[in-house]
């Protein structure tokens, strides 16, 4: 509780003690943008942390070998990932649903168990240390670039790819009939998710002396929170992945008291929110909340008029 | 060889009875349910702690880990599925709701020490624990160049029979043909008379209390038993399994459990340990770009 009560009564301190918890939120929210694109366009990608990864240790060995400045290790990073996006888009765009979500899977973990943590200049399973990273600094940059991010993913799904995307993802069918490249705006969407992760790895790569190789880190573990974010904060706007990163960043301290029983409350809420918001947190229906079957209903007479 | 191969048909055995009950809840509900490691992992656990911290014999313990893994399924059909289904969410809401509850499952067992919340369920918290020897009947013969523990070779005639009996009880029974009924058409089945909700609770019972016999075996036969055996060895390999047999189909979960085993252990022979884990990811990937509909499906379902 405290930790709410510093927000508001001291934020300025509240700012300094938390600067990485803010930071964190800055890259989850970017992250959960690069999930709300695939879903906006109707496909249920789970490969963000493998681009992720690209992005990261692009920018960390860059850094490490080269030298080179930071911006240019980062656009490099997100350059890479969106390349290794297309390449890996082309044969698995194909798929549709689960069967595109366990690709993805098979992709992220193929990347990481088989490559990261085989590879020697990766630092194998021991991770690779990052003498340049800037934890505090770097908050700045990670905000600045979620602002962006949102305003352009936000612009896009107004404009004609949105249109497209929107469409895809109602009926794919229907979309080809009307003569929409299916396959094109898919892949777009795709990539650009690509490209939001990668940048999104390299960034945190930027606040963490050490990358981490790690299931949580560049794995499914990770992939499935991403996909919490976006699934709970409401896949159907911009904002609602932003509210859902946020708040399941904020869930260990929103929990904090149920101490050594944090993950059980964690699963609870999860399964509540789900169920009884099955479009997410940000969605239609304004607060409402689904009545569960069990709900005494009330009379009509009481309900308050729609609209 | 002959020893990695026999390693590779019996933790094949192990992925083959955990994909079993994954893939049978997809072809049903076209979910897949992630809360199906975390009660493979607590058959396993609850077993262990039955005999050890509660005196029980190893028999009763299990038929208690197999009875308990089932009634978890219950509770993933009332608290997970159950409820989005009355609501028309889309099936990736099911994946959230599983999530969660695998989560709640993994914090219980993780978080029992003596004296707290579920110290009546589990003592060691996340260490990973093994039954001493003796407190199971373990003999080991050696025929030429083979070892063979009883613990690892009971895996195979054990997870055979019952792949075989969930075979004939699906194709054979009147329970089998309503199974196979509301996987093809809830609507139709309904409209026949089925009490569609039973059938799939049904469902989610075999399939958890598979679960809880593979989490058994596996912990039995491997002497490793902690939280997170579930996450870490069959959660994924779960996944990789169905969709090498495809995606809904028995006999292709049974097949692609065995080619698992084998495709791991011939990666670690011919490329090292470090290649395990890659490889089968690799496989599960190509298979997908190349076939995805495995090499037992019939057809692709297009649904999320």
């Amino acid at each position: 509780m405290d930790f709410f009560i510093q927000l508001f009564s001291d934020p300025v301190a509240f700012w300094n003690s938390h600067t990485l918890l803010i930071a964190q939120i800055g890259i989850n929210s970017i992250l959960a943008s690069s999930m709300f694109l695939v879903l906006y366009s109707g496909q249920l990608s789970l490969a963000a942390p493998g681009f992720m990864a690209i992005g990261a240790y692009t920018s960390v060995l860059m850094d490490q070998y080269w030298h080179t400045p930071l911006a240019l290790n980062i656009a490099a990073g997100v350059f890479l990932a969106g390349v290794l996006g297309l390449l890996v888009g082309l044969p698995v765009l194909r798929l549709r649903g689960v069967f595109l979500a366990i690709a993805t899977i098979g992709f992220i973990e193929a990347l990481r168990l088989g490559v990261i943590l085989n590879v020697p200049i990766t630092g194998e399973g021991l991770g690779l240390k990052n003498l340049s990273a800037d934890p505090l600094g770097g908050i700045y940059l990670v905000l600045v670039s979620l602002v962006v991010v949102l305003f352009v993913v936000w612009r896009l799904t107004k404009g004609r790819v949105g249109a497209a995307w929107a469409a895809i993802r109602q009926d794919e069918l229907a979309a080809l009939s009307q003569g929409i490249d299916v396959a094109r705006y898919k892949m777009i969407a795709f990539v650009l998710s690509a490209i939001l992760a990668g940048f999104a790895g390299a960034l945190e790569a930027h606040l963490n002396f050490f990358v981490d190789p790690g299931d949580a880190q560049y794995g499914v573990a990770r992939a499935v929170q991403i996909l919490t974010f976006a699934v709970l904060g409401g896949s159907g706007y911009v904002l609602g992945p932003v509210v859902g990163a946020l708040i399941i960043t904020l869930l260990p301290w929103i929990f904090q008291a149920q101490g050594i029983y944090i993950n059980i409350v964690t699963g609870v809420f999860l399964i509540a929110v789900i169920i009884f918001r099955p479009q997410g947190i940000v969605g239609r229906g304004g607060l409402a909340i689904i009545r569960p079957a069990w709900w005494p209903r009330r009379s009509r007479a009481h309900a308050p008029s729609p609209g | 060889m002959d020893q990695q191969i026999l390693n590779a048909i019996f933790i094949g055995s192990i992925y083959a009875l955990f994909a079993v009950g994954y893939t049978l809840v997809f072809g049903v509900l076209d979910i897949l349910n992630l809360a199906h490691s975390a009660v493979f992992m607590l058959g396993a656990a609850l077993t262990y702690s039955l005999v050890i911290n509660h005196g029980q014999s190893f028999l009763v313990a299990c038929i208690i880990g197999v009875a308990a893994s089932g009634l978890m399924g219950l509770v993933i059909e009332h608290v997970c599925l159950r409820p989005l289904r009355r609501r028309r969410a889309p099936p990736i809401a099911a994946l959230i709701s599983t999530v969660g509850l695998a989560l709640i499952i993994v914090a219980a067992i993780e978080q029992g020490q003596r004296g707290t919340l579920f110290g009546w369920l589990w003592v060691d918290g996340a260490n990973s624990v093994a039954f001493p020897p003796g407190t199971i009947p373990n003999p080991t013969w050696h025929i030429g160049d083979l070892t063979l523990e009883a613990s690892k070779v009971a895996v195979i005639p054990i997870s055979v029979a019952l792949m075989l009996a969930l075979g004939y009880v699906i194709r054979y029974t009147q329970v089998g043909r309503a199974l196979r009924a509301v996987a093809e058409n809830p609507r139709a089945a309904r409209l026949m008379g089925l009490d569609v909700d039973r059938m799939i609770s049904l469902t989610v019972v075999i399939s958890s209390a598979l679960g809880g016999v593979a989490g058994i075996l596996f912990g039995v036969a491997l002497g490793d038993i902690s939280p997170y055996i579930g996450r870490d060895n069959v959660e994924v390999r779960g996944l990789a399994v169905i969709v090498l047999g495809g995606m809904g189909s028995i006999p292709g979960a049974v097949v692609g459990g065995y080619l698992l085993g084998l495709i791991e252990v011939f990666a670690v022979v011919a490329l090292g340990s470090g290649a395990r884990g890659g490889v089968a990811f690799a496989a599960l990937f190509l298979m997908l770009v190349l076939r995805p509909q495995g090499l037992f499906g019939a057809q692709l379902r297009e649904k999320i």
